[in-house]
Order: C-alpha cells, then sequence, then structure tokens
C-alpha cells in the first residue's frame, strides 16, 4: 500500500485514470483482453522472480546502467548550469525503448502469448520489438507508416534482419498514429494469441503505467549517479516528449522531490503557430485517442489533425495521459523546440562532444541550450540522451543539404 | 414508446427479423448520402445504423475507413450528419436511428450538447465503439434523459463475468459484434453466434442484433433465422466506393445502392419463412 496522500506517484486509479486523464477507451472485444492484461502485469509486478530476470536482462542484455556521463565541452560552451547526459544511446539498440520492450516481452511469455505485435514511428520502438521477439524466439509483425519508412529506412532493414516483419501502413498521414491504429486493429483479429508491446506512455491502461514503471530505470539510475558526484539531486531534469516514454520514466522518480524542476519539450516542427508541428501539450485541447483520455492535436469538429516533426518518433498527434496530468497540476512544465532548433543542437552536440544524438532527444538538448547559460554555474542539469542518432543521418544530411 | 421498442414490437408480432443497413453520413457528399438513406425505409430497412465520420477509425475495417475518409474529405462534420438526421425525419417518423461513431467528435462536441442536439434532430441510439460500459456514465446519464438509448456491444469475448457489466445501462437493443475483428473482414460461424445469443438471451429481454461480417444477402438470411436483426455495413459503402470510383451519377449510384439494399432486406425478411 501507498500511505503518502501528498504523491503525485501514486497515480493511476484503479480505472487507470489520472485525475481527468487515462482510462481504457477500447472496442468490448478488447475490454476483457485489456483487463486480463492488467491483472497478469499486477501479478507480474508482485512476483520477485519477474524482477529477478528482468533485471538480469537490464544488466547482462541492455548494458544497464549506462552512464551519467559530464558534457564538460558542452558545459563551457553553453557558460552556466553544468549539464549531464543520461546516455540511453548506449543502451542495445540504441535507445531507451528496449527497456519497456524486455518487460512487455516478459510479461507476454506469462501470459502464454506466442505472437508479437508493435507500432513504430522513428523506428526505435520497432527495433527494440524486433530485437526482444528474436531474443525470445517469437513472431514479430511491427507496423510502421509509410511515410516513416521512407524516412527511417535504416531502422526498416534492421526489423528485418532481426527476423520481424514490417507491414507498411498507408491510411490517414501514414506515421505513427496511423501505425498504432493498424496495430490495434490486428490486435482486435488476432486477440487470442496475440501480444501488443506499445512503445509510448500512451494508449489504454494499464500501458500508459506498465511503460512508465518499465522506463523507470532511467530516473531512478540518474537519482543515483546524480548523488555519487554531485552529492545532491538534479537541480534540472529535461527530456524530449512525443508519446513521452523516456520523459515520464525520466521524471516520475523526481516528482516527489520538490527542489527538482522538471521540463518536458516538445516537437514545434516549423513553428508551434504553424499547423506542421506536434506540440500536443502546448497547442492542443483534451480528447479521446488510441484507448485513453489526453490532449490531443485535434480540428474544431473532434478529427485528429497530422502532426510534423522532422523526428519521427515525435510525431504524434497524442501524448501519455500522465504527462496531460502532470501539466495541469503543474508539476512539470512543457516547451517545444523547432525542427531547426532540433537541427542545430544535433550538429552543436556532435561537434563538441562526439556524440550523435536521435534527433528525438535534439529537441531536449536545444531547450538546454537556452536556458543553461542563464543558470549558476554549480546548477546541475540532468538531460536524457535517449537515443543515438545514426538513424537519422539521411534525414539531417537532406535537411542541411548534403547529398549522401 | 420509443421509436425502437416500437419497431421491435412490430416486428416481434411479425415473426420477422430486423434488416439493419449501415451508411456513413456525407458518404459519397452530403446530398447523395441523404439520398440513400431517404430510400432506405421503402425497400425494407427497418432500422438505419448511420456511421458519423472519424478519423482514425480504430475499429474498423478498409471499406468502413475508406468511406468515412471519403465523407470527411467532403466536409462531413458531427453538426452536418445531426442535420442529416434531421432532414431524413421530415418524411419518416418511424424508422428508428443509431448513430454509430466513436467517442472523440461526441467528446469535442460536448456530451450534454449532444444529447440535446442529437434528440432534436430524432437520433433514437448510440453506438460509441470505443465508450465501454467503464467509460460511458457521462454519455449515458445525458443521452437517457434525453430518451436516447445506449445499444451495447457484445463480442465473441465477452465472458459471463462482463456480460453483467455490459447489459447494465444497455437499452434499446443490444448488438453482437458476430466474428472477433474489425468490421468486414472476417466470415461469422453460424453455430458459434447461435450458442452466444443463447447466451445474451438468457441474461437479457432486450433485442439483439448481429453485424461485423455479414456481406451477402445468403449471410444475411441465416443471420435472420437466429438474431432479432441483421446489419450489413461494409458490402453496402465498399458498393458506394466502387460506383464513385467508377464515376456513376448520383441518381445511378443511389438507385444501385438501393436495388443491393434491397436485395439484403428481401433475405431477411424471408428468412423466417
Amino acid at each position: 500500500m501507498n500511505d503518502r496522500p501528498n504523491s503525485l506517484r501514486t497515480g493511476p486509479d484503479a480505472n487507470g485514470h489520472f485525475g481527468a486523464y487515462g482510462g481504457r477507451f477500447v472496442a468490448e472485444t478488447l475490454m476483457p483482453l485489456v483487463l486480463d492484461l492488467e491483472k497478469a502485469y499486477e501479478d507480474a509486478k508482485n512476483d520477485p522472480k519477474f524482477h529477478a530476470e528482468l533485471n538480469g536482462l537490464l544488466k547482462d542484455y541492455v548494458g544497464r546502467p549506462n552512464p551519467l556521463y559530464y558534457a564538460e565541452r558542452l558545459t563551457q560552451h553553453l557558460g552556466g548550469a553544468k549539464i549531464y547526459l543520461k546516455r540511453e544511446d548506449l543502451n542495445h539498440t540504441g535507445a531507451h525503448k528496449i527497456n519497456n520492450c524486455l518487460g512487455q516481452i516478459l510479461l507476454a511469455l506469462r501470459m502464454g502469448k506466442t505472437r508479437i505485435i508493435a507500432e513504430t514511428g522513428a523506428g526505435q520502438h520497432g527495433v527494440a520489438t524486433a530485437t526482444v521477439a528474436a531474443r525470445f524466439g517469437l513472431p514479430c509483425i511491427v507496423y510502421m507508416g509509410e511515410v516513416d519508412i521512407e524516412r527511417q529506412k535504416p531502422n526498416v532493414f534492421r526489423m528485418n534482419l532481426l527476423g520481424a516483419e514490417v507491414r507498411g501502413v498507408s491510411s490517414g498521414s501514414r506515421t505513427l498514429k496511423d501505425a498504432m491504429n493498424e496495430a490495434i486493429r490486428d490486435w482486435v483479429a488476432n486477440v487470442h494469441d496475440t501480444f501488443y508491446i506499445i512503445g509510448s506512455a500512451a494508449g489504454m491502461h494499464p500501458y500508459p503505467m506498465m511503460v512508465r514503471d518499465f522506463q523507470c530505470v532511467i530516473g531512478d539510475e540518474i537519482k543515483t549517479q546524480m548523488m555519487a558526484v554531485e552529492k545532491k539531486l538534479p537541480d534540472l531534469v529535461v527530456a524530449c516528449v512525443g508519446g513521452g516514454s523516456n520523459a515520464i520514466g525520466t521524471f516520475h522518480p523526481f516528482l516527489d522531490d520538490s527542489s527538482v524542476e522538471i521540463h518536458g519539450v516538445e516537437a514545434a516542427g516549423e513553428g508551434v503557430n504553424t499547423h506542421r508541428q506536434a506540440a500536443t501539450l502546448t497547442k492542443g485541447t483534451p480528447g479521446v485517442l488510441h484507448g485513453s483520455r489526453s490532449y490531443l492535436l485535434q480540428d474544431s469538429n473532434g478529427q485528429i489533425e497530422e502532426a510534423h516533426s522532422i523526428s519521427a518518433g515525435l510525431d504524434y498527434p497524442g501524448v501519455g495521459p500522465e504527462h496531460s496530468w502532470l501539466k495541469d497540476q503543474g508539476r512539470v512544465k512543457y516547451f517545444s523546440a523547432t525542427d531547426k532548433e532540433a537541427m542545430e543542437a544535433f550538429t552543436l552536440l556532435s561537434r563538441i562532444e562526439g556524440i550523435i544524438p536521435a534527433l528525438e532527444s535534439s529537441h531536449a538538448l536545444a531547450h538546454v541550450a537556452r536556458i543553461a547559460p542563464a543558470m549558476p554555474k554549480d546548477a546541475a542539469i540532468a538531460v536524457t540522451l535517449s537515443g543515438r542518432g545514426d538513424k537519422d543521418v539521411f534525414t539531417a544530411a537532406a535537411h542541411l543539404g548534403v547529398k549522401i | 414508446m420509443s421509436r425502437i421498442e416500437a419497431r421491435f414490437a412490430e416486428l416481434k408480432k411479425q415473426n420477422r427479423a430486423a434488416f439493419v443497413p449501415f451508411i456513413t453520413a456525407g458518404d459519397p457528399d452530403a446530398d447523395t448520402s441523404l439520398a440513400i438513406m431517404e430510400k432506405l425505409p421503402a425497400i425494407g430497412a427497418d432500422l438505419i445504423e448511420l456511421g458519423a465520420p472519424f478519423s482514425d477509425p480504430m475499429a474498423d475495417g478498409p471499406a468502413v475507413q475508406a468511406s468515412s475518409l471519403r465523407a470527411l474529405k467532403a466536409g462531413a462534420t458531427m453538426h452536418k450528419t445531426l442535420e442529416m438526421v434531421r432532414r431524413f425525419r421530415k418524411a419518416d417518423n418511424k424508422t428508428p436511428v443509431i448513430l454509430m461513431g466513436y467517442y472523440n467528435p461526441i467528446h469535442h462536441y460536448g456530451t450534454a450538447k449532444f444529447a440535446r442536439d442529437a434528440a432534436a434532430a430524432g437520433v433514437d441510439g448510440l453506438i460509441t465503439v470505443d465508450l465501454p460500459p467503464e467509460e460511458d456514465e457521462v454519455l449515458c446519464v445525458p443521452a437517457n434523459a434525453q430518451g436516447i438509448d445506449i445499444v451495447r456491444l457484445l463480442a465473441p469475448t465477452t465472458n459471463d463475468h462482463r456480460l453483467k457489466t455490459v447489459l447494465t445501462g444497455a437499452s434499446g437493443f443490444l448488438y453482437y459484434v458476430s466474428v472477433a475483428g474489425v468490421t468486414g473482414t472476417k466470415t461469422f460461424d453460424a453455430s458459434e453466434v447461435e450458442a452466444a445469443l443463447k447466451r445474451i438471451h438468457a441474461a437479457s429481454p432486450l433485442p439483439c442484433c448481429v453485424g461485423f461480417g455479414i456481406k451477402t444477402p445468403e449471410q444475411a438470411g441465416q443471420i435472420a433465422r437466429i438474431a432479432d436483426g441483421a446489419v450489413v455495413g461494409s458490402a453496402i459503402v465498399d458498393r458506394i466506393r466502387l460506383l464513385s470510383a467508377n464515376g456513376a451519377k448520383a441518381a445511378e449510384l443511389v438507385k444501385d445502392v438501393a436495388g443491393f439494399c434491397k436485395s439484403l432486406a428481401d433475405s431477411v425478411h424471408a428468412a423466417r419463412g
């Protein structure tokens, strides 16, 4: 039992609600499955063997804990607060997504499911899912929008290499939201044997809670590592927010630490006041999509609008319900960075630290570059580098006008 | 007595099942869509299921997805969908109209205002695919207050324990989803549907219609022998797609779709011989 009445870490309630957000908005065919999944997850959570197996894999297969790296040259360049990078890019598969995929596939095995499906935007979650499916010998189908297949070809090849089938989705905006629709349709039609590994802290209960729990290893490690080097908690933690899985994993362990300021950074695309953006919390309004109530980009008739970002992983018109709640609570502040600002941060980190960040993470770095200079030199910022940028070199080259 | 109750009472007297065609409001455009709807009672539609278009219809297969997108492209909105019902009601005050769709457009409209406007337009029931009993109080309460029925979905995955949850608060009639899947893809197994209906009828006095996976007059007849109604959707809207794609004129399209619906209705009405 949790006896911390003033805690911000007790959600969701029994029906999966974070305040007015979250819930289970799914068709009746899925409802019994969603309830089964919730029960199986509760059982697993209370089983020390489940945690022992997961922790063993996180250590020996993923390579955790990954470093909290002091970015000395970036700090000097910006001339303000000390900047630490949480190196999720150094995980096996090159992003934070694997943390959650391992947790979910162990759950799938416990439930006796024999077929894995997933949706992917940038391809990082697809690669992580294909990886764990290969590791445990289960067939895997990854739904991916045709637009994303085009801009993330290296990841499509990686998924195929790992034995997964990548199914192109040609409906709607042909990006992440449509891939998620198609994965849900597959799930409805194959409920008896299929486990749907959702990569984002979004979707119907219990996914937002479960994904958060599996990603909290990021924030928990930051806490321990920062204490070891700085003998204090960070003054500010920063992460990028698409659906919001690396962000909620980074933020959640710090929610009750009032000295820690928390910033999430969304993708403003071509500008937060244009129609080509993905800043859901900044510009959206509450609505219901993909099984939960949350902020959404929608038109005046409640139709979902297409999002845009240079980074495929942030190109989503919704956001996890817990982020919506944290925004309304005021505990986390949400900002945005444009395609251009993210590209500048992408180039800066590559040149100055020898680290090529994912375009998603570059949005968080862009925000840090904006605010670190004005912060005191003894302040410490922890920013989550959610993934590596190798997958983005084609997009970046095109943006910079370079032919490769 | 509501239009839905009156219609099922009438059908029971005649020992017939209901033929329930589904079309998407505004597909392929507002005027043609209304023209199709106005023809339906005359060709034997006992109730009409009218789809309210949504950009992300995640429980629907390719045919209904495409019809939703055609309607949105032609400018469909929830306001225009209600306007279509209002115009339909000018000539028909008997045929129940059930609005089927997803929650977000209703949420955005505001549930209380939506319930008032829908009742005023002449809507009799609501099927909101992604609003399960656990979440639908926010719509149930204002809808029931306006005399609108909340039609609940039951699926092959609905176990006995859930059956109780789903039946609590259900009104009008029940809708059994005959296959675990999205609309218009798989084909039902008649003996499985029959067993499910036995279970449902033992638990509820409400009539139960069956849909998802009924494409031909033969299949509609098969369902009409065992259920209180047969819903056909994907096969109808796919016909609209094909005719539009081939450049059919509106009058020609309406005539063809009405003709197809008549063949379904005839089969349903003849089923119990």
